[in-house]
C-alpha cells in the first residue's frame, strides 16, 4: 500500500516555565492511502498531541522533534504558509472539543463558505450550494435553513456534524477524527460513522480515528495503534489485535469492557492510574500496573518490535516468548 | 395511597412512579417574540423500583431521562402523576419534610469535577453533608468520612487531597462517598461514568455493584451505553420523546428488541468482536422536536415498520406474552386491526 503519511520518532516537550516535560517519546506511525487507522489509549496517553504536533498546531511552548512526511514531503519545520496549504485541504482534523472549533458569532453558512473559499476557491452561490450539500451529507435536516443558524441554535450533536462538514469541505486526502462521536447518541453516532465509511470507500480518503470506545474503533479501522504514556505499545491489523492482543495493557483494556451477550462476569479493571508524564516510572511505563511485570521490565524501555509478521508490541515478555 | 399500610414494608417498592408528567412552557424559534408552546418533556411514565435493584433508563438525548430523575427526587414539581418513595408521596421541594427525605435519596451526576469544589480537600467534601444536615457529633464526622473513603477503595491519605490531584475515577469515587455518607436507600445516577476511560469505568461499575450489595441500595441508572446498562441493571426502560416505549429484562431487550426504536438502538451499539456484529438499522432524520410531537406513535416518522394506524393511534405500553412491556402496534400484532374490531 502506498504510504500517505509517515511519522518517525515524533517527540513533544512542553515548556512549563519552571521545567520541561516530555509527553511524546518517539512515536512511529504509517498511514497508507485509503487506510483507516484507529488510535486508542487512556486519557492523557498522547493521542491528540500526536496529531496536533504533526499538523503544527501546538503553539510555541511545545518543542516538536522527529519527522512527519505527507506523500514524501516533510511537514515538520516547514514555513507556516506551506503548512496552511496542507491543513484543511490535504489533511483535515475534527477536533475533540467541538465548542472550540466553531465561531459562536458567525452563522454556520458563513463558516462553511469561508472553508470552501479557502480550500476550493468557491464563492457566492456556488459556495452556498456546496455548503448546503455538505450539511445534507452529514444528515442535517432542512440544510438550507440551517445555514443561517448560529452554533448556539443547534444541538450538540448537530454542531458536531457541522464540524464534520467543515472538515470535509476541502475534500481532504486524510481526515483526523479526534473523538468525533463522543457527544452523540448511539443512533446518530451510527449515522456519522456510516457517512465516514462511505467517504472512504467512494473517495479513497485515509482516516485516523481517535476514540476511547474500542467498539467504535474496531468497527471503523483497518489497523489499530494502542498508546500508553506517550508511546505506541502495540500496533496490528484490527482483527488480529482484538483476537490476539499481545501487550498486557491491550489485554487489560479488552478485559475491562462489558460484554453485550453471554454470562455476566465481573469486569477486570486495570489497577492504578496512568502515570504523570513528569514522573514516569523507570523502564516500561506500564510496569507498576502490569500483572506480568518482572524485574527486567523496569531496567529499560522496551522497544516496539515485531511479535508476528504484521504485529508489533513493546513488551519484553512477549518479545522473549516469541524469540524462544 | 390507601394501600400503603397494608403492604408489608419488605415487599413495598422503594419507589413507585405513576403517570408522571412534566410540561414546560417555552417559546418557539424567534426568541422572546416566538409563539408560546408547550414542551412535554416527560409524559406518562410509570415504574417501580425495589431495594437492592437497579432500573436502567436509556434513550436519545432530550428524551426526558434527566427530567424523570429530577421529578423522582422532587427537585422538579410534576405537572401530572405522582411519585411515592418508601410508601410516601414526595413532599414539595424546599420544605423541611422534603429536605429530610432527600437524605434518603441521593444523586450522582455525570461530571465528577464539576460536582466537587476545587478549593476544598476532598475529605472535607465527603463529610460536608453530615454538617449540612447536622447529623452526629462533629468529632465523629471525620471518622465517618474515612470509613466511606475506605468503602469506595480510597485510603486515609486521600482525605487531604484536592480534586485536581485525583484521577477522573478517583473523583467519581469521592462523589459516590459523599452521596453515600447519609446512608440513602436510593441512588440516582445520571450518566455517572460516561466521561471516564474504559479501565476506570470498570473500576466504578464494580464499585457500584459492591456498594449496592453492601448497603441494599436501589439504583436508578441513566446511561446511553447499553453495554454498561446490561452489566449493572436488573431491568431497563427505553424512553422516546418523554414516554417509555419498551421495558424489561436487559438481555431480552438486547437479544430480541421488540420496539422498532429499541431495535435501531441495539443495532447501533459498536461491537469490538467482528463475529458478533449484527446488521445495522440506520434511522433517518433527527429526533423530532418535543414541541411538535408527531400524532399517533411519536416514533412513526422515523419508523421503518410504521403502518396507517401508527399515524393516528398512540400505542399503549402493555405486556407481550414474554412479560416485557412494549408500546408498539406492530409488535403487538395489532397494526392492521381497526380501532373498533368486533370482539
Ligand atoms: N498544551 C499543553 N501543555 C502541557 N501539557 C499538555 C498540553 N497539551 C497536552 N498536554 C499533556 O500531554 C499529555 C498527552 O495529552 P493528549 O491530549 O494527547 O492526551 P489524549 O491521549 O488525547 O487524552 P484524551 O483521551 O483525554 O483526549 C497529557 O499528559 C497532557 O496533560
Ligand atoms: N427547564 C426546562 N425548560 C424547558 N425545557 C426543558 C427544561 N428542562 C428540560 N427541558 C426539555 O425537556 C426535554 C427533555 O430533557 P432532558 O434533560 O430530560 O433530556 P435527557 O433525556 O436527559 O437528554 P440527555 O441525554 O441529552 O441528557 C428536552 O427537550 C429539554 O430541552
Ligand atoms: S407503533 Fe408503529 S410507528 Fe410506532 S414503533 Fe410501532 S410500528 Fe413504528
Ligand atoms: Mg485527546
Ligand atoms: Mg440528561
Amino acid at each position: 500500500m502506498e504510504t500517505l503519511v509517515s511519522i518517525r520518532g515524533l517527540t513533544v516537550d512542553f515548556d512549563l516555565g519552571h521545567r520541561v516535560v516530555r509527553v511524546l517519546h518517539g512515536v512511529d506511525l504509517t498511514i497508507g492511502r485509503g487506510q483507516a487507522v484507529g488510535l486508542v489509549g487512556e486519557s492523557g496517553s498522547g493521542k491528540s498531541v500526536t496529531w496536533l504536533a504533526a499538523l503544527g498546531l501546538l503553539g510555541p511552548r511545545a518543542h516538536v522533534g522527529g519527522s512527519v512526511t505527507l506523500g514524501g514531503e516533510p511537514l515538520l519545520g516547514v514555513p507556516v504558509r506551506r503548512l496552511e496549504a496542507v491543513r484543511g485541504r490535504r489533511i483535515a482534523m475534527i477536533f475533540q472539543d467541538p465548542a472550540s472549533a466553531l465561531n459562536p458569532v458567525h452563522r454556520i453558512g458563513r463558516q462553511l463558505g469561508e472553508a470552501l473559499r479557502l480550500h476550493r476557491g468557491l464563492e457566492g452561490q456556488a459556495a452556498r450550494a456546496e455548503a448546503r450539500r455538505l450539511l445534507d451529507r452529514v444528515g442535517i435536516a432542512d440544510a438550507g435553513r440551517r445555514l443561517d443558524d448560529y452554533p448556539h441554535q443547534l444541538s450538540g450533536g448537530m454542531n458536531q456534524r457541522v464540524m464534520i462538514a467543515m472538515a470535509l469541505a476541502g475534500e481532504p486526502d486524510m481526515l483526523v477524527a479526534d473523538e468525533p462521536t463522543t457527544a452523540l447518541d448511539a443512533t446518530i453516532q451510527a449515522q456519522i460513522l456510516d457517512l465516514l465509511r462511505e467517504l472512504r470507500r467512494d473517495g479513497g480518503m485515509s482516516m485516523v480515528l481517535i476514540s476511547h470506545d474500542l467498539g467504535v474503533v474496531a468497527e471503523n479501522s483497518d489497523r489499530i495503534a494502542v498508546m500508553y504514556a506517550g508511546r505506541i505499545v502495540e500496533e496490528a491489523p484490527t482483527a488480529d489485535l482484538f483476537a490476539n492482543p499481545r501487550h498486557p495493557y491491550t489485554s487489560g483494556l479488552l478485559a475491562a469492557l462489558p460484554d453485550l451477550e453471554g454470562p455476566r462476569r465481573r469486569l477486570v479493571a486495570i489497577p492504578g492510574t496512568v502515570p504523570d508524564p513528569a514522573h514516569l516510572p523507570p523502564g516500561c511505563a506500564f510496569a507498576p500496573r502490569c500483572p506480568q511485570a518482572i524485574d527486567a521490565c523496569i531496567r529499560a524501555v522496551p522497544p516496539l518490535e515485531h511479535v508476528g509478521s504484521d504485529h508489533r508490541a513493546a513488551c519484553i515478555r512477549v518479545q522473549t516468548a516469541v524469540a524462544a | 395511597m390507601t394501600d400503603t399500610p397494608i403492604v408489608p414494608p419488605a415487599d413495598r417498592p422503594l419507589l413507585q412512579v405513576r403517570d408522571l408528567a412534566r410540561a414546560f412552557h417555552v417559546r418557539r424559534a424567534g426568541g422572546f417574540f416566538g409563539r408560546p408552546a408547550t414542551l412535554h418533556a416527560v409524559d406518562g411514565v410509570s415504574f417501580d423500583l425495589r431495594r437492592g435493584r437497579t432500573l436502567g433508563i436509556v434513550g436519545e438525548s432530550g428524551c426526558g431521562k434527566t427530567t424523570t430523575a429530577r421529578l423522582v427526587l422532587g427537585v422538579l414539581t410534576p405537572t401530572g402523576g405522582r411519585v411515592e418513595f418508601e410508601g410516601e408521596a414526595v413532599p414539595a421541594p424546599g420544605t423541611a419534610a422534603w429536605r429530610a427525605l432527600r437524605r434518603r435519596m441521593q444523586m450522582v451526576y455525570q461530571d465528577p469535577l464539576g460536582a466537587l469544589d476545587r478549593r476544598i480537600p476532598v475529605g472535607q467534601q465527603v463529610m460536608e453533608p453530615l454538617a449540612i444536615h447536622g447529623i452526629g457529633a462533629r468529632a465523629e464526622w471525620r471518622s465517618r468520612a474515612l470509613e466511606l473513603l475506605d468503602a469506595v477503595g480510597l485510603g486515609a491519605t486521600f482525605f487531604a487531597r484536592y480534586p485536581h490531584e485525583l484521577s477522573g475515577g478517583q473523583r467519581q469515587r469521592i462523589v459516590l462517598a459523599r452521596a453515600l455518607i447519609l446512608e440513602p436507600s436510593l441512588l440516582v445516577c445520571d450518566e455517572p461514568i460516561s466521561a471516564l476511560d474504559v479501565s476506570i469505568q470498570a473500576q466504578v461499575i464494580n464499585l457500584l455493584l459492591d456498594l449496592q450489595a453492601r448497603f441494599d441500595l436501589g439504583f436508578l441508572f441513566i446511561s446511553h451505553d447499553l453495554k454498561v446498562v446490561r452489566q449493572i441493571c436488573h431491568e431497563v426502560a427505553v424512553m422516546y420523546l418523554g414516554r417509555i416505549v419498551e421495558q424489561g429484562d436487559p438481555d431480552q431487550l438486547l437479544v430480541e428488541p421488540a420496539h422498532p426504536y429499541t431495535q435501531a438502538l441495539v443495532s447501533a451499539i459498536p461491537i469490538a468482536a467482528a463475529a458478533r456484529r449484527r446488521p445495522r438499522l440506520i434511522l433517518k432524520g433527527d429526533p423530532p422536536n418535543p414541541v411538535d410531537r408527531p400524532a399517533g406513535c411519536s416514533f412513526h416518522p422515523r419508523c421503518p415498520a410504521a403502518t396507517a394506524r401508527c399515524l393516528v393511534d398512540i400505542p399503549a405500553l402493555k405486556p407481550l406474552p414474554d412479560g416485557r412491556l412494549v408500546a408498539c402496534h406492530v409488535a403487538h400484532g395489532e397494526a392492521g386491526a381497526r380501532p373498533r374490531a368486533a370482539a
